[in-house]
């Protein structure tokens, strides 16, 4: 039995269609992520999933029980919202109990309960404040402490980060995580952050015009993108794609990007033999364009290669290089220790043992 | 900051200029009440040797008392206290009503949404565009239907329910600010209908309560066209009951007395502006959750 189980969901806003044919099951334990741009539908995906608004086809099963007819408070979810939603006339105490006092749960369980959550959060000391005096942060953790409280089947986490600063919101990021593995509940978890996505999810499901393009674990989504949408999407800087062709020379496959004189071929790995003679778009992550000494972790599939470079961005920790392969640009992250300037010539490798091949025309993976 | 600027770059013969007409402004609209309140501490001879204008020779502080208690007015010799009984009557009850109906109903409009609710928000405020007089004779059938003509408690139904107009205008635009994400927790709560009223929007709303309570109080006390045409004798609110004075007392001029009858009857809402004002002004201005 899935813990969320959506099938046909679709929304449309008179003729503006949000979401078309969503189909998903989620496992008890899992975190699921739904990753998109602004507008993907994943908002209105997640309201439907808590019953604040209704979908316009499709059917919804929380814990094997379809709910479609069933109101938010009896789903057996909580949700945790971007702008935190604490009723500011409330306590943190009160806040936290509100949901069991329309329950009608007693006072001593609802103090015990309070006690458990206040002291899993560690906001003991704040219980009996107003919510305008807590800091972002502290807020966020009541948000986090009223979906707890209820022990639901499924947490519904709306964008709960975006309000928090940079270096809150990666505190805050793995906390929730933490907290994720600790407790093991089931959550889902809208973010337009791939790396929030990326760092917290068990599966991500990355959305674009309401539809799921991957829904896979972060290793896949991010190594193994479905299309070109996700390949771009996924990863900061974003998976480079040039367009290429495939030929088989001598036994050796070869990708070829560019033409003429700027034309540079690269070897493949023997399993790509199958798409010769294809035209195709060749991705390849910025973190396989290296400095030339880089070691990628295994034996085969290393190109060495000379390549006119355009503009470095330091970062500190690495530098993202653009540079020209076969006249395209490409981005490459090399070592800090790599002193090049726009002009130069740099010598790079390049593993090809992560190339992913998409179709052109339709934009899907073809190997 | 403009503002700021533009008084720390204004010459001297400019801020001058500005204070003179706002003093000017202010004392034209403060005379007539002043005149009043002089007249009321005059006797009458006083008043009919001298002219209205003067300063009070011999303070007449009797005035107060006999126009609160002893005056006649239309052959009953009660002085206007229980007018003022009267007025309290209507007032109290039809402000806190009405505002409270206001307050409801605003809620369930802006945060509530349901199918033809901005409809029904302009149904309701078309009531401030009304005319009264157009609704005299409605009300005319309304309250005879109902059997409370010549009643306060007429008056009160006839002020709670145009006050509607103004309660649910103010609340709606006030309650529009509170996020739309507190309603959604509030459903995942569990809380219904009311339970969101009573705890989280009415906790928010003291500041457009007490607007509204300003609004409501000031105008039903001050309301003069219907507690003139629909009561009559005893049952009439102290607005009505001073024309009465008036008439009664035609043959001698009896200023002084008059005059005190007038600060008294507008003395209730004059304190509630003095102790609310401020409240008020910054009620408009307030938004619902900071």
């Amino acid at each position: 039995m899935s813990a969320l189980s959506l099938s046909g969901i679709t929304k449309s806003f008179g003729a503006m269609s949000v979401l078309k044919g969503i189909d998903m099951k989620i496992e008890n334990g899992e975190f699921t992520v739904l990753v998109g741009p602004s507008g993907c539908g994943k908002s209105t995906l997640l309201n439907i999933i808590a019953g604040l608004e209704p979908p316009t086809a499709g059917t919804i099963e929380i814990g094997g029980r379809v709910v479609n007819d069933i109101a938010p408070k009896d789903r057996n979810i909580a949700m945790v919202f971007q702008t935190y939603a604490l009723y500011p006339s409330m306590t943190v105490r009160q806040n936290i109990t509100f949901g069991l006092e329309c329950r009608n749960v007693p006072k001593g369980e609802r103090e015990a309960a309070v006690t458990r959550v206040a002291a899993l959060l560690q906001i003991e000391k704040l219980l009996d404040r107003k919510p305008s005096q807590l800091s972002g942060g502290q807020r966020q953790r009541v948000a986090m402490g009223r979906a707890l409280v209820r022990d639901p089947l499924l947490f519904l986490f709306d964008e709960p980060l975006s309000n928090l600063d940079a270096k809150l919101r990666v505190e805050m990021r793995m906390e929730i995580k933490q907290l994720h593995q600790r407790i093991r509940s089931t959550n889902v978890y809208v973010t337009h952050d791939q790396i929030e996505a990326m760092t917290m999810a068990t599966r991500i499901a990355v959305m674009h015009q309401g539809e799921i393009q991957q829904f896979a674990d972060p290793d896949t989504v991010y190594n193994r993108p479905a299309n070109l949408f996700v390949a771009r999407f996924m990863g900061a800087p974003p998976m480079n794609t040039l367009p290429a062709r495939i030929e088989t020379a001598a036994g050796v496959v070869r990708a070829v990007i560019g033409q003429g004189d700027a034309a540079v071929a690269l070897p493949l790995p023997a399993t790509f033999a199958a798409q010769t003679g294809r035209e195709v778009v060749l991705g390849l992550r910025p973190e396989c364009i290296a400095e030339e000494d880089r070691r990628f972790g295994h034996g085969g599939e290393r190109v060495t290669l000379e390549l006119p470079v355009e503009m470095t961005e330091p970062t500190g920790a690495e530098t993202i290089v653009l540079a020209r392969l076969g006249g395209e640009r490409a981005l490459a992250r090399v070592s800090p220790d790599v002193r090049l300037q726009p002009g130069d010539r740099g010598r790079f490798a390049l593993d090809m043992r992560r190339v992913c091949l998409f179709d052109p025309g339709t934009g899907a993976l073809i190997a | 900051m403009l503002e700021r600027a533009t008084s720390d770059t204004m010459p001297a013969w400019g801020r001058l200029l500005a204070h003179v007409v706002v003093w000017a402004l202010g004392l034209a609209f403060l005379v007539p009440f002043l005149v009043v309140v002089l007249n009321s501490l005059r006797t009458a001879q006083e008043i009919a040797q001298g002219s209205m204008i003067g300063w009070p020779e011999n303070w007449a502080f009797l005035n107060y008392s006999e126009a609160w208690s002893e005056f006649c007015v239309a052959q009953t010799c009660t002085g206007l206290q229980p007018f003022m009984w009267n007025s309290a009557a209507v007032t109290i009850p039809a402000t806190i009503v009405s505002t409270l109906l206001g307050a409801v109903a605003g809620y369930a409009i802006s945060l509530w949404r349901f199918r033809g609710d901005t409809w029904i928000f302009g149904l309701v405020t078309l009531g401030i565009f009304l005319p009264q007089q157009v609704r005299l004779i409605p009300w005319t059938f309304v309250l005879r239907d109902i059997g409370l003509i010549n009643t306060l408690t007429g008056l009160v139904v006839i002020h709670t329910i145009q006050g509607m107009s103004f309660t649910t205008l103010f609340c709606r635009n006030y309650y529009v600010s509170i996020p739309q994400d507190l309603m959604k927790a509030a459903r995942i709560d569990g809380a219904g209908f009311f339970r969101t009223f009573f705890r989280i929007v009415l906790p928010l709303s003291p500041p457009i309560l007490i607007v509204t309570v300003i609004w409501q109080f000031t105008h039903i006390w001050n309301e003069f066209l219907y507690g003139v045409t629909f009561t009559n004798g005893s049952q009439q609110p102290v607005t009505a009951a001073l024309i009465g004075l008036n008439a009664a007392i035609a043959d001698v001029p009896q200023y002084g007395v008059q005059s005190a009858a007038v600060v008294l009857a507008a003395l209730p809402t004059l304190l509630v502006y003095l102790f609310g004002g401020k409240y008020f002004l910054r009620g408009l201005t307030a938004g619902a959750v900071k």
